[in-house]
């Protein structure tokens, strides 16, 4: 299983997902109204490092992070 | 060095303990960015969420790129509220000669607003409301879109 977190204003509930890959999570995830802007804007981190691209393998134990726009200070 | 803090930054602490920390490092230069909340907008404060790991390591990249300056930075932040007049953010460079400290903390608070996975609030009427139109999307945002 594969952990998807939402960061910040986020305003939704951890998943845990059986998926191999972002490509997999980009549908579902596409599949919720509510996080249609979100995706748009928001980064991904998989394991705590930046990612670039979708075309990103996933394994068992992987998290996955969104972080939306930031503004620290 | 990194440093979070629950509610607002003690200033007057914090920037005697880092000149303390290297009045003897033979750093010729010590410049600090202090951030404080300003009263406008009706606002009674800001509140900020703060996503360690990344912070860390986003921290870390910078603290790399002083080192090849010979220079080292040292930035604290909040986490939770703050009021008005208080402050969320300081940031100090500490390097051998000014010029460097100088350009080296306009470099590293740009991309500190930016990068940093930092989320800022509103406390406004008893609300908590996300800054959204003042927060910026991280380089590569939207791969999932």
């Amino acid at each position: 299983m594969v952990k998807v977190e939402f960061l910040g204003p986020i305003q939704k509930d951890a998943l845990e997902l059986n998926i191999s890959n972002l490509n997999e999570l980009a549908t579902i995830l596409q599949e919720d109204k509510e996080l249609q802007e979100w995706l748009q804007n928001s980064a991904v981190a998989v394991n705590d490092t930046l990612v670039a691209s979708r075309d990103f393998a996933l394994k068992d134990g992987d998290r996955v992070a969104l972080l939306p726009p930031v503004c620290g200070g | 060095m990194l440093e979070l803090y629950d509610g607002s930054l003690d200033v007057p602490t914090l920037l005697e303990k880092w000149y303390k920390e290297e009045e003897r490092s033979n750093y010729g230069a010590y410049i600090p960015f202090v951030g404080t909340i300003r009263d406008e907008d009706g606002i009674d404060g800001l509140s900020f969420d703060v996503y360690e790991p990344i912070l860390a390591s986003w921290f870390e990249s910078w603290q790399e790129k002083a080192k090849a300056k010979n220079a080292i930075i040292k930035m604290a932040h909040s986490r939770g509220d703050v009021l008005l007049h208080e402050s969320s953010y300081i940031a100090a460079v500490f390097s051998p000669k000014r010029r460097v400290a100088l350009e080296f903390i306009d470099e590293f608070v740009e991309d500190f607003k930016a990068s940093a996975p930092i989320w800022k609030y509103d406390l406004k009427n008893g609300e908590r409301i996300y800054a959204k139109d003042r927060s910026t999307a991280i380089k590569g945002s939207g791969i999932l879109s």
